[in-house]
């Protein structure tokens, strides 16, 4: 069914990958390098067009300003929250960003928000599936960290909104992965997951009973990952040199990338080898030249990993667990390459973690299983379902400033809870509600959601009006809100002003700008492509009229061809590739004789009825890629 | 589908009732709320029940958990939002309440607390209300939640809240003194004995009720008074369970913090 043709997206902090159910199973979708992994970087070229992935990050070290990576950081935060980020990433923000606003983030003299920056990516997934199905792709899972809260949640869903893709569910990482691998295993159990990305830590533990995977507890950190361990070393490579060389660059963009670029490359060579010897060409021809053990290095990352200690103990105590009764620990995430993690797991659970899945496809193979038990399922996912829970304690800002938890964390999702509101004053038309998300006792220490006003509550005594507020978590993790007055049946209208994200009416105006876009690309690629072909069936029936078999045609065969070959070239010259596409198809249909008589009579009989571009008769430009047609910007 | 999970929980089913799909129009019986066809499999428009008529369960606090997990997974696989992901918008609606019902309802009855103070709230006690109100009105006056300290316990709390400031005391000035984290310790084992203990209370109470709820079903008169009566002494058990509970946990955060 082309129309419900549903893919599993991956939106990491480094990388980014599209997945697809190929019958039974889940598989990555290449990009147009071939590669599986798209990193999530994003630049503008100069003539200020978006690129994605591999072509960005070459952006990265010769124009910074015009790049930006890690933006899973700043979906759906605010400028109070992303002081430390904007310390230790290369972020440029808007200058006239106000207080409250939607952030906005500069490249070269352009602006994006958060959600407009991943959509860009999430396009380019979409074109790699589309090119892939050889048709539209409009409907997408998308991951998100467990531990995303609603505005982080939302703002995903935006991005995918205004990338053109209907977002059918928002699944949580370690959860996905879960599903990946139970695939495989079909088995009943405990089973915890330990995700460690480049931004975000994530640990779930689940039960898994006759293809139910319920997540009993879930925990995290939104800011926790490979891209801390980059920080650090950079941080101590700038130290040495301005210690060594009195040589400040912290504020020099270009060095600050190409440090960048060798630390993360030495993190990974010492995931294999115990030691490396760090060599890198600095402005002014200075180098930086430092070797790190991996005694030294692991000695270093300590804290960092630490840190997913406490998370993880959480998370055991939620579910009422000991590490004991856990069966199995699943690795997901780039950082769980790191030896010392692998060691920290198996200390904190006791036994073996498993790594026979790769760490970074494991979420993006496990999204594409969800987005076919949502197409309807298949034999692979009968009988799989996933009960997710919310990571987050929901809250209402009662008198004194302290949160009154409606619906406690680790609860399944979709879950729902009921308050009952009334006035203070007589004739009160109006109630303001405060909603906030975590597990601190006062309003101020959790995360403002969202403020609404209860208006139009019918004019009765103070204390009369019985609002019925009811608040819902679905299956995205995200909330809806509705009211009643009770005593009138009054429907009360809601006015949400979501505390950080953008609202509908801006995600309709992105959505519309990138849909022209879309639209214009689109048609451009198709007509880049048709008009390729073109030249390869000419090609062809230009060797197919130098060989005998031409003399064997009818004048009348000959002579319909030369009319379809000439129709061709006309319609070629136009802009219209579904004009373009009936011409080639008619050729096709019209050389089909030609074709068999150009066979060798060995042949000729086993490639009856294929016609002249299926021959190999002229290899022309566009020989299709094993996996995917070649892509023409 | 086969109920039988449904029929394990309750010894007693409620009397079948006739729906008619809203869909495919068959006629079908169920015990419970009617959440799905059971011929066409169509989630149904949600109706408000209790969280125990939602599972077919009549009023009783003694439930089998398995049987009630059993019962959950079984209506997840109808109910949850994933499996009705490419029906109508109305029924997508339908679904994603039904199942936040659903969980709202797994979530409060398996949990014996839980379940208790909703059967109460079903009563009309409002526990939770109770104590919110206690706490808005100490706010308010700027004093102290009052605590009612169970009798029996008096003289204990008394001592052991002098034994936690000064433990608070010694780690502020980070002096050390393992005989009193010892008795402290004890303390705490003595409390969650005591907690254990009110647990099996509360279930005995549960036999109480659920034998009364029997004799109703069975046709026997059953007074208001003796409802009344059985209610208080649950809340009164609950009350006493909150006060240690709310103990253990001092105690745990002073030795922790």
């Amino acid at each position: 069914m082309a129309t419900d043709r549903i893919v599993g997206i991956d939106l990491g902090t480094t990388n980014s990958l599209v997945a697809f159910m190929q019958g039974e199973t889940p598989v990555v979708i290449p990009g147009d390098d071939g590669l599986n992994l798209l990193p999530s970087v994003v630049a503008l070229d100069s003539n200020n067009h978006p690129v994605v992935g591999n072509a960005a990050r070459n952006s990265l070290i010769e124009t910074p300003e015009r790049a930006v990576y890690s933006i899973k950081r700043l979906m759906g935060r605010g400028v109070e929250d992303i002081q430390e980020e904007l310390k230790l990433f290369p972020f440029r923000l808007a200058e006239d960003m106000q207080p409250g606003e939607v952030l906005r983030i500069k490249l070269g003299d352009k602006t994006f928000t958060p959600p407009e920056i991943s959509a860009l990516i999430l396009r380019q997934l979409k074109r790699s599936a589309e090119r892939f199905f050889g048709g539209a792709v409009t409907k997408a899972v998308i991951t998100v960290p467990a531990y995303f809260n609603d505005a982080q949640r939302q703002a995903t869903k935006d991005a995918g909104r205004i990338a053109g893709l209907e977002v059918l569910r928002l699944v949580n990482e370690p959860t996905a992965a879960s599903l990946a691998y139970g695939l495989d295993k079909k088995q009943n159990g405990i089973v915890a997951v330990y995700d460690l990305g480049g931004g975000t830590f994530d640990i779930s533990i689940l039960k898994l009973h006759d293809g139910i995977f319920e997540v009993i507890a879930t925990n995290g950190d939104t800011h926790l990952g490979g891209d801390d361990i980059d920080n650090l070393l950079i941080t101590i490579a700038l130290d040495d040199i301005r210690g060594d060389l009195g040589l400040d660059l912290r504020r020099n963009a270009e060095a600050v990338q190409a440090i960048r670029k060798a630390v993360i490359e030495a993190k990974i060579t010492l995931s294999s080898q115990p030691s490396i010897k760090l060599d890198i060409e600095l402005p002014g021809g200075h180098r930086y030249r430092r070797e790190i053990t991996r005694e030294q290095y692991e000695q270093l990352i300590q804290p960092i990993l630490d840190r997913t200690v406490g998370p993880c103990k959480q998370a055991m105590k939620d579910a009422g667990l000991k590490p004991e009764q856990i069966d199995e620990v699943v690795l997901v995430g780039g950082s769980t390459r790191i030896p010392k993690v692998r060691e920290l797991v198996k200390e904190l659970f006791r036994r073996e973690p498993h790594t026979d899945l790769n760490p970074d496809e494991v979420v993006a193979l496990g999204a594409a299983v969800q987005a076919n038990i949502l197409g309807g399922g298949s034999e692979a996912t009968e009988n799989m379902l996933l009960l997710d829970v919310t990571p987050l304690s929901l809250g209402i800002e009662v008198a004194g400033g302290v949160t009154d938890k409606i619906i406690l964390r680790n609860s399944t999702i979709p879950a729902s809870a009921t308050q009952f509101y009334t006035t203070q004053v007589d004739g009160q038309a109006n109630v303001a509600i405060h909603v906030l998300q975590g597990e601190r006792e006062l309003a101020k220490d959790c995360r403002s959601l969202a403020r609404f006003d209860l208006k139009g509550i019918p004019g009765m005594a103070a204390g009369i009006p019985r609002v019925e507020v009811k608040f819902l978590i679905d299956a995205n993790g995200i909330l809806h809100v509705s009211a009643r007055e009770q005593r009138s049946g009054k429907e009360a209208e809601i006015q949400v002003q979501p505390s950080y994200g953008l609202t509908d009416e801006q995600v309709e105006g992105m959505i519309l700008d990138s849909f022209d876009n879309a639209e214009e690309d689109f048609r451009r690629r198709q007509l880049i492509e048709a008009r390729s072909e073109t030249s390869t069936i000419l090609a062809a029936l230009e060797k197919g009229k130098k060989s005998p078999a031409w003399g064997q045609l009818t004048t009348g065969e000959k002579k319909q061809i030369a009319k379809m070959e000439k129709n061709l070239v006309a319609v070629n010259a136009e802009e219209d590739y579904h004009a373009i596409r009936k011409a080639i198809d008619a050729l096709n249909q019209g050389t089909t004789r030609l074709a068999e008589l150009m066979m060798d009579t060995a042949v000729s009989t086993a490639l009856k009825g294929k016609n002249m571009n299926e021959t190999d008769l002229g290899e022309g430009p566009t020989a299709p890629h094993p996996v995917a047609k070649a892509e023409f910007e | 589908m086969t109920n039988s999970a449904l029929t394990a929980i309750s010894a007693k089913p409620l009397p079948p009732e006739t729906h008619s799909c809203w869909s495919c129009g068959s006629l079908f019986e169920t015990t419970r709320a009617a959440h799905f066809c059971e011929s066409c499999g169509k989630v149904q428009p949600p109706v408000p029940v209790d969280y125990f008529s939602f599972f077919g369960l009549p009023l009783k606090l003694e439930l089998d958990v398995a049987a009630l997990e059993k019962s959950f997974y079984e209506l997840s696989r109808k109910l949850h939002p994933d499996l009705n992901a490419r029906a109508g918008s109305q029924e997508q609606e339908w679904s994603l309440e039904q199942s936040s019902l659903l969980n709202d309802a797994y979530r409060t009855l398996r949990d014996p607390i839980k379940r208790t103070e909703y059967l109460l709230h079903l009563e009309g006690v409002e526990l939770e209300e109770q104590s919110k109100s206690a706490t808005e009105q100490a706010r308010a006056t700027g004093g102290i939640k009052k605590q009612i300290v169970p009798p029996d316990l008096l003289e204990e709390v008394f001592e052991l809240n002098i034994q936690l400031e000064e433990l608070r005391m010694n780690k502020k000035m980070g002096d050390d003194d393992p005989a009193l984290i010892e008795e402290i310790g004890k303390q705490k084992l003595s409390l969650e004995a005591r907690h254990e203990a009110l647990l099996q209370e509360l279930e005995v109470r549960w036999r109480m009720w659920d034998g009364m709820i029997q004799r109703t079903q069975n046709g026997q008169p059953v007074s208001e008074e003796e409802r009344r009566q059985e209610r208080e002494k649950m809340v009164d058990v609950l009350n006493r369970r909150n006060y240690i509970r709310n103990l253990v946990r001092d105690v745990n955060a002073a030795m922790e913090g």
